[in-house]
């Protein structure tokens, strides 16, 4: 029971004013702007935005993947309160993969053509957990069974073209929960996906999540997919944090005008729904004020001359608007 | 509908599936009768390659019991190709393979690591392109001792700057794959990376590019001959028997024709075996699932 109550405690993952940055010919492009979230063992977090939103570089920042030419990183990524953004390169190689595992968005070109996919799956066992070439195989075959590979014994054996989208990504997501991570990330999982093959993919992250007990960080810009599978929600804008709250409080009282722009989109299927008009920024020199006034119908001046701060408005839930503090107090 | 074996269109559907099993096979057995000829050489019961015979001169093919005739100073064709192949072999095979293997090297690095160390290694062999592939190969044998060696030595060192090129595409654009990305956020350590996910990825397109140099590389080694700067005569590759023979062509055409033919064969053996290599490690290939 402690033990339990400690690991439902202390977040495995705590990220604090992450922010990360990129060189271009036009100037500092902040990709990542102070972005701050925890995730504890057994939760979902979904992390929702457009596209250039900031999801992915989030999550390629925690593991340390992003190398730019000119790119800056700072804050901190606390995996059960070690500093991944301190830790030296070589104790990172130790981590990815093994702690902690991330999911691409592209399953088609994901896989290693030049080797089977049995050896894929086992490399990381190989490389933690020093298992030997046969007990890695056995080990690999039943993480293949676990995700839902028919035939798992010969199908090791086959190499990534001879399987379809949503089997390499299976057999994607085998690989990163071989070694059992406290926390997968995976970053949009179903986007290159039938939707039939979506709903399957996500039955099996949300399967395999409460099977080991870890902390799934799951990044997409589909709504549909927050309300199936989330247990919290962070909605992202142009590299900041919108709105983060637990995932029936989002859906049942949106305060950010962006979210709610997100929920009538999802909401009205597609059926006379209105666009969020507009494009979001490049954060590049943005002026000061809220990114999202251009696209705001409600947006005053107030907007304009500071960007709001994250404000909690109840237990869990914050939010950044001019307009939401105003009507909270 | 037409009859699907008399059509034209599917006869040769056959024949070129039929060369696709057949052509390596036929390809390795000619290299490997070649190669077997050329090492057996000194032990073959055929004549001194040197002895020239007055009375032999461009003789013809079957005459005066020489089964491939005499050239212009009366030698004996057959054994001169025989011990030719030994320096044509040596001459397409050791530049390629060492060039091929420098190429993977500079090549990986400058792609995969991309930036600076790509600028510095592929301006420095920019520089190598200024200068004809031939000339090039002259200059530096001509600074070397002549002999087959510095034939060797400059032979590689002009082919470097070609190979790593298309070693440079080919790791530039595995390098952006996403398996790539998906291996380093597995903790798969550089040398790993380099090792399992680059090489084997970026190595089929100048392997094939490679073997398809060997041929023409017999050409150019035949041409440093010819100038003095590879073989010395009067040992001779196939290259610098084309070269004497062209002395007679009118009157002796035999004395160029063949070992001409020899390095047209060798070379289409050598292209004919790259794109079976180039086969087998595409796991995309059906003869890979088959075998």
């Amino acid at each position: 029971m402690t033990a339990l109550a400690s690991a439902e405690e202390l977040p495995l993952l705590d990220v604090k004013n992450l922010r990360v940055s990129f060189h271009t010919a036009e100037g500092r492009l902040r990709a990542v702007d102070g972005v701050s979230f925890s995730v504890r063992a057994g939760r979902v977090l979904c992390i929702v935005g457009e596209s250039g939103s900031g999801k992915s570089v989030t999550a390629q920042a925690i593991l340390r993947l992003v190398d730019a030419a000119g790119a800056q990183v700072a804050g901190q990524a606390l995996y059960r309160g070690r500093d991944l953004l301190q830790l030296s390169e070589t104790e990172m190689e130790g981590l990815r993969g093994d702690r902690i595992s991330l999911v691409f968005q592209n399953p088609m070109t994901g896989l290693n053509p030049a080797f089977p996919v049995g050896e894929q799956v086992a490399e990381g066992l190989r490389l933690h957990q020093g298992l030997g070439r046969r007990a890695a195989r056995a080990r690999a075959i039943e993480l293949l069974a676990q995700v839902g590979i028919p035939h798992p014994e010969s199908r090791c054996d086959d190499y990534p073209h001879q399987f379809s989208g949503g089997m390499r990504q299976r057999i994607l997501i085998a690989g990163a929960i071989a070694c059992e991570p406290d926390v997968l990330i995976a970053d949009e999982p179903t986007t290159a996906l039938d939707v039939s093959v979506q709903a399957q993919i996500l039955k099996l992250l949300k399967s395999l999540q409460q099977e080991l007990e870890n902390a799934l960080v799951l990044i997409t810009h589909d709504l549909g997919v927050v309300a199936a599978i989330a247990d919290d929600v962070m909605v992202m804008y142009a590299g900041r944090v919108v709105e983060q709250a637990p995932t029936e409080i989002l859906f049942d009282k949106p305060l950010h005008p962006y979210t709610l722009g997100l929920l009538s989109a999802y909401n009205d299927g597609g059926q006379g729904f209105e666009p969020i008009p507009g494009q979001p920024p490049v954060p590049i020199d943005l002026p000061p004020g809220c990114a999202f006034r251009d696209r705001c119908s409600r947006a005053t001046d107030a907007c304009a001359a500071e960007a709001p701060a994250l404000r909690a408005v109840a237990t869990a839930h914050v939010v950044a608007c001019h307009l939401v503090v105003g009507a909270a107090q | 509908m037409p009859d699907p074996v008399r059509h034209p269109s599917h006869l040769l559907g056959y024949a070129s599936k039929a060369w696709r099993n057949l052509g390596p096979l036929v390809a390795a057995a000619f290299l490997a009768l070649v190669v077997t000829l050329a090492i057996l050489a000194p032990w073959l019961p055929i004549a001194d390659p040197l002895d020239a015979d007055p009375s032999k001169r461009i003789a013809a093919i079957g005459t005066h019991d020489l089964w491939l005739g005499g050239d212009n100073q009366g030698r004996d064709i057959l054994a001169r190709l025989i011990w030719g192949a030994r320096i044509s072999l040596a001459i397409a095979v050791a530049p390629t393979l060492v060039a091929t293997l420098v190429s993977l090297f500079l090549g990986i690095a400058a792609g995969y690591h991309g930036r600076w160390l790509d600028h510095i290694i592929m301006r420095t062999l920019d520089v190598f392109f200024a200068f004809p592939l031939v000339l090039l190969a002259i200059a530096i044998a001509g600074i070397l001792q002549p002999g087959v060696l510095t034939e060797i030595v400059a032979i590689t060192v002009v082919l470097v700057p070609y190979v790593t090129r298309v070693a440079r595409t080919s790791a530039g654009q595995v390098a952006s794959q996403t398996y790539i990305e998906a291996a380093r956020a597995s903790g798969a350590s550089v040398g790993a990376l380099l090792l399992r996910y680059v090489l084997p990825n970026a190595a089929p397109p100048v392997l094939v590019y490679a073997t398809t140099l060997c041929g023409l590389m017999i050409v150019v080694g035949s041409g440093l001959s010819f100038l003095g700067l590879g073989v010395q005569p009067p040992a001779a590759d196939w290259g610098a028997m084309v070269a004497d023979g062209g002395v007679v062509l009118r009157k002796a055409a035999h004395a160029t024709l063949l070992p001409g033919l020899m390095i047209v064969l060798a070379a289409l053996a050598f292209s004919t075996l790259g794109e079976a290599l180039r086969e087998a490690l595409d796991p995309r290939s059906n003869r890979r699932r088959s075998s």
